[in-house]
């Protein structure tokens, strides 16, 4: 049953670094949304932009209409960054002061800070910065949840998991279930299961 | 079961491109061919995975000339068939689509060309709306994702009525993007093929299929344009919302009239601006032109890129000037939006925000003043060769090589991941020069090796990746040869058509569909052209660098390098370690080796980051591919790679 949305449309963007499985994370969360009743909208950005750059999905949420795919500066409801920094860079551009931000901890170094011409800011700054420019955040470590469950790349299923128990969106995990059991093969379900139970522990 | 083969009626969740795909298999497409291109390539993809289910051959060709002649012959043969590519595949297919529009279709046929406005995946933005005025051939461009199913089944239905090729027109935001589409019926029956050629030189169906006599055919040409327009003015796919009077009439068309809409409400101004959104956008129904025209004074027309329809809708709007009146046209042509990049709501917002003098609700002053103290701390994120990607050790190679040579070699360049060496040249090591279209390295290189009688006294050598030599390389490779051009042609074999998904090329023994097929091997043809010809691992850093320095050493002939190594995201590679890598942190001296941190500075690995606390080197295990490159490169042999347990 389609419940209504707190806020028509729900605009939600999901960011990270090339590799990090950025657009099958929003795949499977767009999978769920249909399956429940709703029109999304998404945009991506794919391509040689993923390649070691930032990508970003945008994923808009409505009862009623097919909406650009690309989201209004200063509107994102909901950011789900599988890196830290890469939720400051979506907030600064797409934030205000009803956002809310759910983060992976694990950084990605971009070459400049590896080379020492830039300077990553610390978790506990970040953390701060999340607190000055977001309503709600959390900071969860997705990555290592992932790797103690045999492969970092599930860090998308982890974070999808902890949004569930943000209670942001009407998602449960029979909403992944039954969407994993669409989109995904077999031999891959259950440990997407265990990474997406992870994750909604978290919170 | 493909969600592409979803029931009549289901609501399912589309990506643009797979929305064309649909519209496709409802309109009983049996041959679709292309060649990949971001953002154009899952048309083909999608289709290949239903390819025997639904009876319809699907091809990845050389290149997009050749794509087009395949579904061609398909039309002619009374099928329906579609072609894919990305804007400038356009250019490659121009030639022949210039006569394929002259002598006209029988079965109905699309050319689907997914434009990259902003170029988020390209080296250009160019438009190839153009071609459809140029070529005298009709253009749609669907305005949202059920359009794009839609408009692509009713895209064949006027192939077939006009008997002319149909261009539809996509771009990033619609193809790469997704939304809610309402799925048709597929059809139970195939067509049988049948190239009837009895008939006389002027029969469309059964005479043979030529541009000649030419005055008569471009004659018929143009009647078909006529009756196409005369279609468009009826259309569903062109429509006005809005009010009876609006004070403004935005003229838009494909994903522009989703960021216009946007734009609207945004401000608040559903009351006082109207929307024509065409999606039959050459030739333009002037008929309803005229009537939306009527509406009032000021015209906007937002589009990507360049000011096509706005060129369009002027022309026509100058011979209405009786019926219509003077109007203000704000567009491109004035600069009231932007003539390169791609838009969004907020580009259209702000321009139509000026126009009627309505301000945008911003972000509270002290919110804003917080925002402007977080973004100076965030550091930017170039692009970068991915962990284990082979490109990296190729160019690593090539320096090596230019150094040990020493006579200031030049590099061209060529269109693939590898390109990125030229778009940010400190990831390439600063080693490649040029870069244009498909296979232009190579003539380059062609012509720079020719200038020695003018003093031109650099060796010359050229890269291009194994998709990109049979796609436009060897017609080049021809001409260096037997005008004795003195070249060294680097081919980055990565097996696979790497940047855009893996799709196969005739370097492998498989098709789109998984069909076993013979493969053409690159040495071979090298070999047959008379170059001197190797192959070697670019990972083995100094057997490659050792051999391409011998190569550029020998004056006189064609010399071919083909550094061969899968791609580091290919399915046989993705996720399984070769190494296991780690930085013995005694060995490694840090800033104090005198090597100036080698791996860190200049070999540039994602995967090979420094531990700013212990001043070392440190190996993201997390993210390293377990290449063992590295491991060549540290003069300290601080980096140790040890064989990877399954």
């Amino acid at each position: 049953m389609k419940m209504a949305l707190t806020k028509d449309p729900t605009n939600i963007i999901i960011t990270g670094v090339g590799g990090q499985g950025n657009v099958m994370a929003s795949r499977v969360l767009a999978g769920m949304l249909v399956n429940a009743g709703y029109m999304v909208t998404i945009g991506e950005t794919f391509g040689m932009s993923q390649r070691g750059g930032s990508v970003m999905s945008h994923l808009r949420l409505s009862s009623t209409s097919v909406l650009s795919p690309q989201i209004p500066q200063g509107r994102a409801d909901i950011i789900i960054a599988l890196e830290p920094v890469e939720a400051l860079r979506v907030l600064v551009k797409y934030g205000n002061p009803d956002v809310a931000v759910l983060s992976n901890s694990r950084m990605v170094y971009p070459m400049g800070v590896i080379t020492g011409d830039f300077t990553y800011p610390s978790l506990d700054d970040i953390k701060s910065m999340f607190e000055k420019i977001a309503a709600k955040s959390w900071i969860i470590d997705a990555t290592s949840v992932a790797v103690d469950l045999g492969n970092p790349v599930l860090s998308n299923i982890v974070m999808i998991g902890a949004l569930a128990g943000t209670s942001l969106l009407p998602i449960d995990r029979d909403a992944f279930e039954k969407e994993i059991t669409k989109s995904m093969s077999v031999g891959i379900r259950d440990i997407n299961l265990a990474a997406f139970d992870s994750g909604m522990k978290m919170l | 079961m493909s969600k592409l083969l979803s029931a009549a009626k289901t609501k399912v969740l589309f990506m643009g491109n797979e929305a064309i795909a649909r519209g496709a298999l409802e309109a009983g497409v049996s041959v679709v061919s292309g060649y990949p291109g971001t953002p154009s390539s899952e048309v083909i993809e999608r289709l290949s995975d239903v390819a025997q289910e639904r009876n319809i051959y699907v091809e990845w060709s050389t290149n997009e000339k050749v794509a087009l002649e395949v579904a061609a012959a398909a039309s002619f043969s009374g099928l329906r068939s579609m072609c894919v590519m990305k804007q400038n595949g356009v250019n490659v297919a121009s030639d022949f689509l210039l006569h394929l529009a002259s002598s006209g279709t029988r079965g109905g046929i699309v050319l689907v060309e997914c434009e990259d406005p902003g170029a988020l995946s390209s080296v250009n933005e160019g438009e190839s709306r153009y071609f459809a005025r140029m070529l005298e051939i009709p253009l749609l461009e669907p305005a949202n994702f059920q359009e794009a199913k839609d408009l692509t089944l009713w895209a064949f239905e006027l192939s077939e009525k006009i008997r002319n090729i149909v261009i539809l027109r996509s771009v990033t935001r619609m193809s790469h993007a997704s939304g809610n589409v309402i799925c048709g019926k597929l059809p139970e029956e195939t067509r049988t093929a049948q190239f009837i050629s009895d008939g006389s030189f002027m029969d469309p169906l059964r005479g043979p299929v030529v541009s000649t006599p030419v005055v008569i055919k471009h004659n018929l040409q143009q009647k078909k344009l006529q009756k196409a327009a005369e279609l468009f003015e009826k259309s569903p796919f062109n429509s006005y919302a809005g009010p009876t009077h609006p004070e403004l009439l935005i003229i838009t068309s494909s994903a522009c009239f989703l960021y216009s809409r946007e734009a609207i409400e945004m401000l608040g101004l559903q009351k006082r601006v109207g929307i024509l959104k065409l999606s039959c956008t050459w030739p333009l129904p002037l008929k309803l032109l005229k009537k939306y025209l009527r509406l009032t004074e000021k015209i906007m027309v937002v589009e990507e890129v360049l000011p096509f329809l706005e060129e369009n809708i002027k022309v026509a709007a100058i011979g209405m000037l009786k019926d219509t009146g003077i109007k203000t046209f704000y567009g491109k042509m004035d600069e009231t939006l932007p003539s390169v990049g791609e838009l969004n709501p907020d580009i259209v917002a702000e321009a139509l925000g000026r126009i009627m003098k309505v301000k945008y609700k911003s972000l509270p002053a002290g919110y804003i003043r917080e925002i402007q103290k977080v973004a100076p701390k965030i550091p930017p994120r170039e692009q970068t060769f991915c962990p284990g990607c082979p490109h990296r050790a190729s160019f690593w190679n090539i320096n090596t090589a230019l150094k040990l040579d020493g006579r200031e070699g030049i590099v061209c360049g060529d269109i693939g991941c590898y390109a990125m060496a030229s778009l940010w040249p400190a990831i390439g090591f600063n080693t490649v020069r040029t870069l244009h279209s498909m296979g232009s390295g190579t003539g380059l290189a062609s012509g720079f090796a020719k200038l020695e009688a003018f003093g031109q006294d650099k060796p010359v050598l050229t890269v291009c990746g194994d998709s990109t030599f049979y796609h436009a390389v060897i017609p080049a490779l021809i001409n260096a040869r037997h005008n004795k051009a003195d070249i060294t042609f680097i081919v980055m074999d990565n097996a696979g058509t790497a940047m855009t998904g893996f799709q196969p090329h005739p370097g492998l023994d498989i098709g789109a569909v998984g069909e076993p097929l013979p493969s053409i091997e690159i040495a071979a043809i090298c070999r047959a052209i008379g170059a001197k010809v190797a192959e070697c691992d670019p990972f083995d850093l100094e057997g490659t660098s050792k051999m391409l320095t011998s190569f550029m050493a020998e004056r006189g002939s064609m010399k071919v390098l083909i550094m061969k190594q899968p791609c580091a995201l290919s399915p046989e590679k993705k996720g399984k370690k070769q190494y296991q890598m780690k930085v013995n942190e005694e060995l490694c001296l840090g800033e104090t080796c005198g090597c100036n941190r080698l791996c860190t500075r200049i070999f540039r690995c994602p995967a090979l980051t420094w531990d700013r606390a212990k001043k070392k080197a440190v190996v993201d295990e997390v993210i390293c591919a377990g290449c063992g490159v590295c491991y060549s490169i540290c003069p300290q042999k601080a980096i140790i790679r040890t064989e990877a347990a399954d």
